[in-house]
């Protein structure tokens, strides 16, 4: 009961906003759509949950056609998207109930299902969703959308905008709720998220760049890559940029992630050339690639 | 140069009611450094800055930007400030030109001004042909630099930017980030949010706000051996709790 989309096209007007999107996500997987803004993330959940349709290709979500059988796929999946979707002039407990009515059930009937998420909002179920924090928006939101007991969970973008200590507890609830066989596919522009889904697509502009283990996508990088750091961030980047040997400079953190264009590459002459540019404290080390130093590999060609 | 203060904040208070948005913060920051803002959602983070850029007036305590009180001369701050968020930076149905002339007008700059930045900025930029294009066209990240240039036009002391990088793809975030050093080097003093972590250690200093309080407040280095730990993420999440 997972979902599976093959050649999928979509374009606005003129305007393309995803090319032939094909993936399979395995029933009770955590599958993450990772890209940036205008990636076409929110297209394709569209698509799949039977809001917009495609100008070409085939889709499935929990064994359904997302034409014949649209009706069927919007009792069988939650939606949280992107955007804050609940009733803002409805209270925390109104809003619920709102969603578990449409999808002809009740709170009591569901309610261990969203028990562990509701519970951090409990105390404030007579508030206005917009009055509610930013956190406690989305946590209203994603009861609202497994209130029905969904088999596939959409979620777009839950984690934009939110800090990090929100965004792992939000990660903590999604494996617990992987864990009760919902099939969860989540898309997010944070590229460390990625680590923590069974599988990833990358996808830029429209086009998924890869698709595999998070493990799997660092491994196919090509190039060895080396963590320098100096004592001038700046100068270091610019230093790196004009250096005739580099392959790619970019910062990670107190680092700069730097790959070179030869075969062989010996770290001492590196060493010489920041050296003789003036820049001092200066540190080479290998070090592994992460989600972000391939995406970039792979935007670039 | 580095240790002449632009901004000083002494027990800086909001309360709306008896919550206290805001509670007794204070730090400086230098000319010319990059201070990452940093804090869980509802930490009080906006409330300050709202403060500093003076378009809210404090319940309390003291803060000088750009030699300009935050009670009596909030007008001059924002004369001497640039200012970009995620939210607001740009208008979509104007060209990047016209975005350009606007934001130079708002900010007095005289048309022979205006012109001779404009050319700069759209060559620094790779811009130039896409001139007359509307700005709601262009992709995110485009969109984001061209802002940040922007808010720069007017040659602010300060730039205050607001979760600049939020949804922008990685190598336009680190081209982005090329943009900040290059204007700290020139002396401009950046002021920072962001909830990527790895870019909190891209700043000079970096303070953690927490329930309204300022709870940390050094290097990324310094930070990262006073929690014992190795990334600016792990001191994020040992000090930053999500209270609601």
């Amino acid at each position: 009961m997972g979902i599976s989309l093959s050649n999928i096209d979509k374009s606005y007007k003129k305007q393309i906003a995803v090319r032939n999107i094909t993936f399979d996500v395995n029933p009770g997987e955590l599958f993450g759509l990772i890209g940036p803004d205008g990636a076409g993330k929110t297209t394709i959940f569209r698509i799949l949950a039977t809001l917009l349709l495609p100008d070409n290709g085939k889709a499935t979500v929990a064994g359904l056609d997302i034409i014949k059988d649209y009706k069927a796929i919007r009792n069988s999946v939650g939606y949280m998207p992107g955007r804050f979707s609940l009733y803002q002039d409805l209270t925390v407990e109104e809003n619920l109930n709102f969603f578990a009515t449409i999808f002809g059930t009740t709170i009591a009937e569901n309610y261990d299902l969203i028990k562990d998420i509701y519970e951090q909002i409990a105390p404030f179920k007579d508030r206005r969703a917009g009055k509610l924090s930013g956190g406690m928006k989305q946590k209203l939101a994603l009861s609202c959308a497994l209130i029905h007991k969904p088999k596939v969970l959409f979620l777009d973008e839950p984690t934009t905008g939110v800090d990090p200590v929100s965004r792992k507890e939000f990660w903590e609830m999604l494996k617990r709720l992987q864990k009760r066989g919902i099939t969860i596919l989540v898309s997010t522009p944070y590229m460390d998220e990625a680590a923590l889904c069974d599988r990833i697509a990358l996808i830029q502009e429209g086009e998924i760049l890869d698709i595999d283990t998070p493990q799997a996508i660092v491994d196919k990088f090509p190039k060895d890559i080396y963590n320098v750091k100096a004592d001038n961030m700046y100068k270091l980047i610019q230093t790196l940029q004009r250096y005739e040997h580099t392959y790619s400079v970019f910062p990670f953190g107190e680092f700069v992630h730097y790959t070179d264009k030869r075969v062989t590459f010996k770290t001492e002459e590196l060493q010489h050339y920041l050296e003789s540019s003036g820049l001092n404290a200066i540190t080479i080390a290998p070090t592994h690639a992460d989600i972000e130093d391939a995406f970039m590999e792979l935007a670039k060609k | 140069m580095k240790n002449e203060n632009v901004i000083e904040v002494e027990n800086l208070t909001k309360a709306f009611g008896a919550f206290k948005a805001v509670n007794a913060i204070s730090f400086e920051v230098k000319k010319g450094e990059i201070f990452g803002f940093l804090g869980a959602n509802g930490a009080g983070k906006t409330t300050a800055i709202k403060m500093l850029i003076g378009i809210s007036h404090p319940s309390s305590g003291k803060a000088k930007v750009v030699d300009y009180d935050v009670y009596t001369q909030p007008e001059a701050i924002k004369r001497n400030i640039g200012y970009m968020s995620q939210r607001f930076a740009l208008y979509d149905d104007l060209t990047v030109q016209e975005n350009i002339n606007f934001f130079g007008g708002i900010y007095g700059l005289s048309r022979k001004v205006i012109r001779e930045k404009s050319k700069n900025l759209l060559v620094e930029l790779g811009m130039h042909e896409i001139s007359s294009k509307l700005v709601g066209s262009l992709p995110l990240g485009w969109k984001q630099k061209l802002s940040f240039s922007v808010a720069l036009l007017h040659e602010p002391k300060i730039v205050f930017l607001d979760e600049p990088t939020g949804g922008v793809d990685p190598i336009t975030r680190r081209q982005f980030w090329e943009m900040i050093y290059k204007a700290a080097d020139q002396g401009t003093t950046i002021f920072v949010t962001t909830h990527y972590m790895d870019e909190a250690e891209y700043c000079d200093r970096v303070s953690i706000m927490v329930e309204g309080k300022i709870e940390a407040l050094d290097t990324p280095k310094n930070l990262k051996q006073q929690f014992k730990v190795t990334s600016m993420n792990e001191v994020f999440l040992k000090l930053a709790r999500n209270i609601e």
